[in-house]
């Protein structure tokens, strides 16, 4: 569900430094703030350096040996090291598949977001600075993608475009095709947020008289307009990080996101989910803790940016 | 007023007849439909027969004109799967979908209003804090672990309500209900909830933020000083104002409630339209898919259409052509 | 005011029309939904298998899956050899109370055989049927068939006055856009009729007082409800929300078994489970085809841990097979179900004598809603192929997505469950498989391989209507499937049904299909 009432209007503009400095005190004074920001620090290491620090390549068939399959966590007296959180019935380490999967939640959650702000960002801008026709067609595209509810969006492309592919490509484009699919509904928001901005700021003086010494569109756009904005598409934008990195685990679980080869959080969930009643419980709790810990700290950190960035709230 | 009508509801026509274009594109591209419909036995020239029968060699804008034109009279075709009227399927799901929706909702409600009011009036007290944490919990839990928590919770281990379907129904007519029956009720409680947490602090959070909004204005202020006792005037005069705002948010979300409702309809199997798409989807059930994608956001662009209408109505100054696209702003 | 008095009055209703006594009604968990009310409608066993509560045979299964009576009495071949006379059984009547005679066995027969009917394969030797009395019809075929009367037992027969009246003596069809009749009303002479229908909710049966056979159960009726997720039809069932369901979670069985309230059926189904090659030029990618080399297929074999699968993936409820049909089915023999050793280096050694390169990429193609926990062993497979130094491109996606691309050789390497349903016979495979691609037969051989000696076995087979010399010539036909590898057998996999303790008695057959009507409910029983 896009929590999409929630951008505040662009506060009056301030000086940057000022902003930046007051953020910052902000920030100390906020100790959920702090711990969020510190437990997403130690999520993306641990993801980042998966390579270093696991026991198992999880992607790597040949690693998988059967003969490992469904060992309990280490603190069980059945467990084996290297298996600190128990295997999978693949004989996958769960530990390893973890930090593995939530590299591929980042990744997806945080280019799904990229793309949608440099397509949302490019098309508001021109249709704001534009008008007219350029204004209509951008506009309607928007309103047709909203009138859909997003997950249902994100279900159809990811589903139709992984039906479409050969399976050699299906596995290689897996994740592009999810990071287009969570961004395609997204953008809108941002769109419509630099619009009404550029629409103002286009008819202010300075721009006209920019105008009339002959300054590139592009350079006004970029230069003056765009920075008027950033607030508000700062604060959706780690909002939608959040909401982006649930909608992968989502289409996940419902199966038409990552193929169980190259796991995500949610395809962890979802494999787990079977062996729920069977007393294999690791297999889908730790993906599941990790999953809300990841998407916990994002919006944490979202929120404080949202009451610390919108001055009505203080 | 007649011109703006007019104006939105030429505008949603027109988003509907490019929805009804993208379904159409997607499902002519997807999977193909005479190899779900012929025994695996049949022969090529069968196929092809079939194929001719379909329409399916028809030029493309042929085919479009007449999706679009049986769309309109709700005519989706027959299911490949189950080989019934797609729209007789799909009423039928209808209202156990909507009572979820419906339920899910008054949920919401009655959590979400009083714990946003609550966390703004104390806004600095510990309690308040630990809820506007807990609500930010809300909004990361995906909601099917929610629902798998507690299944595991509420029927594995202490075996209190049911972990799947609807229970009893009663038929009224063509709707059928669970609310009038005891296991009926039952099944609704896990879904609803689970389905509610994230809308309960959607509202939570709103309500709050009108309140601290409301709380600062000169009329509440006047009103403590008349004498208007503090409750009084929070739970009152104040959450009043706040209430356009929780009802326009209420009126959006029930479409993005419907579609995230196959989420948990997943989850719990409940009978709904949303665990009839996600079947389809496994089947590749064009006709359902199609059906289902035009009706969710039929729903959707209607809602939309009348918070729109009502705003210009109560607020003539909307009515100018900026404010009115500012304002499809779900 | 008045509609709370409505409502209310409406519930007051149905709490009446419901007797007060707690009645044998049967929850039955399905892991799906039937397609259909018309048992032509569907070529789906499972569909088959629940409508056959409702519709009838001219003959069935017992117990022991033998070939018994049911609405003929008797039959005999006449003197041309292909002309089946069938005598029918007195005093049964449809649901709707119209008696059972020939002209309702011939409309049937015409129904199912009808070019549009997705039954027809189930019925190949059909030509005709004449009606001789009220209760005698022959049935003529198109040459000398030993298999008619396991074909005939799930050939459903329909009251054709019925039929007629509502306009139903066709099989639906889909592609004129016209609804059947028959897809979603019943009327058949079986023990239970259909009360209501929501598809992929639940479907209500209820018995039928007026049945012609003495009941062995005593159940008043059942209710199907499709339950897809594994995980959630063990809580329904731990719950008691479910008394039965047809398809437990292996992986749950310990503990279903644990459980006070649930009791755990297990056996072993007569599916066996195959690894399918393609000998076409190519491979679905365009590149040179090295599986229609034997050397290459018995690597893959010999690289295959069987009974590493067997005690992890089936967690050791499966049967590891070396033949391709299952002991109990016609024209099994021992010495045809051995398994290679298994061999990693041999296999190795093998892969590079015929030439194939490190790194092959291919595609398996795999179904996700298919066989027992076949993502799993698909999985646990690509992964042991994998260290034999090839690159297996696992596609697991659902039977309706991966079906086109099997059946029209658009993928490689594949997985099929075979049952010889309804057939019971070795014959099955053979006809629908391993032969050629031809006309009817070879509908299943996707890999488009084709061996004519085998085809000669096979149609020889065909025509044999002495059960010794059949049996010989399809068990000479399946050493040649098995030499050459054509197919690599896995093994037949375990079935698994769960019933609560409220059920006192439900025969699990090794055809896996549920019986209700050998069911029996509380402690009478």
């Amino acid at each position: 569900m896009a929590d999409r009432t929630d951008i505040p209007p662009a506060p009056p503009s301030r000086l940057a430094r000022l902003r930046d400095s007051d953020l910052w005190y902000s920030f100390r004074a906020h100790p959920s703030a702090v711990f969020a920001a510190i437990l997403l620090l130690l999520l993306t290491l641990g993801a980042l350096l998966a390579p270093w620090i696991t026991p198992q390549n999880p992607y790597d068939l040949a690693a998988l040996e059967l003969w490992n399959s469904e060992i309990p966590p280490l603190w069980d007296a059945q467990g084996q090291w290297p298996f600190l959180l128990g295997t999978d019935v693949q004989g996958r380490d769960i530990y390893s598949a973890i930090l593995y999967g939530s590299r591929i939640s980042l990744v997806i959650g945080f280019a799904s977001v990229m793309l949608a702000l440099a397509v949302g960002l490019s098309l508001g801008l021109i249709a704001g600075y534009f008008g007219g026709w350029v204004d209509n067609v951008i506009m309607r595209v928007g309103d047709v993608l909203l009138s859909m509810p997003f997950i249902l969006i994100a279900i159809l492309i990811s589903a139709v475009a992984t039906a479409a592919l050969p399976p050699d490509l299906k596995s290689a484009l897996a994740a592009p095709i999810l990071i287009v699919a969570i961004a395609v509904p997204s953008w809108v928001q941002y769109a419509r947020t630099v619009r009404a901005s550029a629409m103002v700021e286009r008819k202010k003086e300075y721009v006209q008289a920019a105008r009339l010494i002959r300054v590139k569109p592009w350079r006004i756009m970029l230069h003056h307009i765009l920075p008027n904005t950033l607030t508000p598409i700062m604060v959706a934008a780690t909002l939608n990080f959040g909401l982006a990195i649930l909608s992968e685990a989502t289409l996940s679980f419902l199966g038409v996101g990552m193929p169980p080869d190259q796991p995500s959080l949610g395809t962890l969930i979802r494999i787990g989910n079977q062996y729920l009643f069977s007393g294999l419980w690791w297999i889908v709790v730790f993906p599941a803790i990790q999953l809300c810990l990841i998407v916990l700290s994002v919006n944490m950190i979202g929120d404080w940016l949202r009451d610390a960035l919108n001055p009505k709230l203080n | 007023m007649i011109a703006f009508l007019l104006k939105r509801t030429a505008n949603a026509a027109f988003v509907m007849l490019a929805v009804a274009f993208l379904a159409f594109l997607i499902f002519r591209s997807f999977g193909d439909p005479v190899e779900m419909m012929v025994n695996e036995q049949a022969t090529q020239a069968e196929r092809a027969e079939l194929r001719e029968r379909l329409g399916l060699n028809d030029g493309f804008l042929t085919q479009y004109i007449r999706f679009v034109t049986n769309a309109v009279q709700g005519d989706f075709g027959i299911s490949y799967r189950n080989q019934q009227d797609v729209m007789v399927l799909i009423a039928e799901r209808l209202p156990a979908t909507f009572e979820l929706v419906l339920v899910a909702t008054v949920i919401s409600l009655v959590v979400g209003i009083p714990l946003g009011v609550f966390t703004a009036v104390h806004r600095n007290s510990r309690l308040a804090d630990a809820l506007q944490l807990t609500s930010i919990v809300g909004v990361s839990l995906p909601s099917f672990v929610v629902g798998i928590l507690l299944i595991l919770a509420f029927s594995v281990t202490l075996g209190w309500l049911p972990a799947f379907g609807r229970g009893e129904t009663v038929d009224i007519g063509w709707w059928s209900t669970g609310l009038l029956t005891p296991s009926g009720r039952a099944a609704l409680v896990l879904p609803a909830i689970s389905l509610a947490t994230f809308q309960i602090t959607l509202v939570m959070r709103l309500v709050r933020a009108e309140m601290l909004e409301t709380l600062r204005t000169d009329y509440v202020k006047f009103a403590r000083a008349r004498g208007v006792p503090r409750a009084r005037v929070h739970w009152i005069h104040a959450l009043r104002n706040c209430l356009m705002p929780v009802i326009t948010l209420t009126g959006m979300q029930i479409g993005n409630l419907i579609a995230f409702a196959l989420v948990t309809e997943t989850v719990f199997q409940w009978p709904g339209m949303g665990l009839l798409f996600i079947q389809a989807v496994t089947f590749v059930d064009i006709p359902v898919m199609a059906a289902y994608l035009m009706l969710v956001s039929f729903i959707f662009v209607v809602l939309n259409t009348i918070v729109d209408v009502t705003y210009a109505w109560v607020d003539p100054r909307l009515r100018d052509d900026t404010a009115a696209a500012g304002g499809a702003n779900g | 005011m008045t509609l709370r008095h409505y409502l209310f009055a409406t519930a007051a209703v149905s709490a009446l029309a419901l007797p007060a006594q707690a009645q044998n009604i049967l929850d039955w968990g399905a892991n799906r939904d039937i397609g259909s009310l018309d048992p032509y409608s569907f070529g789906d066993s499972f569909t088959i298998n629940v409508l056959n509560h409702v519709y009838e045979g001219l003959v069935r299964y017992d117990r022991d899956l033998t070939i018994e009576p049911a609405l003929a009495t008797s039959w005999e071949i006449l003197d041309d050899q292909v002309t089946w006379r069938f005598t029918l059984r007195e005093g049964v009547t449809f649901h709707n109370g119209n008696a059972f005679t020939a002209e309702d066995v011939q409309a049937s027969l015409t129904r199912v055989s009808h070019e549009t009917s997705p039954l027809k394969g189930n019925l190949p030797a059909y030509v005709s049927s004449e009606v001789v009395d009220d209760y005698t019809i022959d049935i003529t075929l198109n040459g000398t068939y030993p298999l008619l009367l396991n074909d005939l037992t799930n050939i459903h027969i329909f009251d054709r006055d019925w039929l007629v009246e509502n306009n139903a003596e066709l099989p639906t069809d889909i592609g004129a856009g016209v609804e059947g009749y028959a897809t979603y009303n019943a009327n058949g002479t079986g023990p239970f009729f259909v009360e209501s229908r929501q598809p992929e909710a639940q479907t209500v049966f209820t018995v039928n007082p007026d049945w012609w056979d003495e009941p062995q159960h005593n159940l008043d009726g059942f209710v199907l409800r499709p339950v897809t997720s594994p995980a959630t039809r063990v809580a329904a069932l731990l719950s008691g929300e479910i008394d039965f369901t047809n398809d437990a979670p292996v992986q749950d069985l310990p503990r279903l078994a644990a459980a006070p309230t649930v009791n755990v059926l297990e056996g072993v189904d007569l599916r066996t489970v195959m690894i399918g090659f393609p000998f076409r030029e190519t491979l679905a990618s365009g590149a040179p085809n090295p599986f229609a080399d034997r050397a290459v297929r018995e690597a893959m074999y010999k690289a295959i841990d069987l009974n590493l699968i067997h005690e992890r993936i089936m967690r050791g409820k499966s049967r590891v097979a070396g033949a391709v049909v299952a002991p109990p089915i016609p024209g099994y023999s021992e010495d045809l179900d051995t398994i290679p050793e298994y061999d990693l280096d041999g296999a190795k050694a093998l892969l590079e004598e015929a030439g194939v390169s490190e790194g092959l990429s291919f595609e398996f193609n795999c179904l996700s809603d298919g066989l027992v926990n076949e993502e799993q062993f698909c999985q646990a497979i690509a992964s042991m192929w994998s260290r034999l130094g090839l690159a297996p491109q696992l596609d697991v996606a659902p039977r309706a997505v991966q079906s086109p691309k099997r059946t029209g050789g658009q993928t490689d390497v594949y997985t099929l469950g075979w049952a010889t349903l309804p057939m019971l016979d070795s014959y099955s495979p053979l006809i629908q498989i391993f032969h050629s691609k031809e006309g009817n037969s070879g509908v299943f051989n996707w890999g488009d391989w084709s061996y004519p000696e085998l085809d000669a076995l096979v149609q020889a087979a065909g025509q044999e209507l002495d059960l010794e010399t059949r049996l010989q010539l399809q068990n000479d036909a399946m050493r040649i499937i098995k030499d050459e590898h054509i197919m690599i057998p896995l093994h037949q996999q375990p079935m698994a049904w769960a019933v609560t303790t409220s059920v006192s008695e439900m025969p699990l057959f090794p055809d896996n299909k549920p019986r209700l009507w050998f069911a029996r409910m509380g402690s009478d029983g």
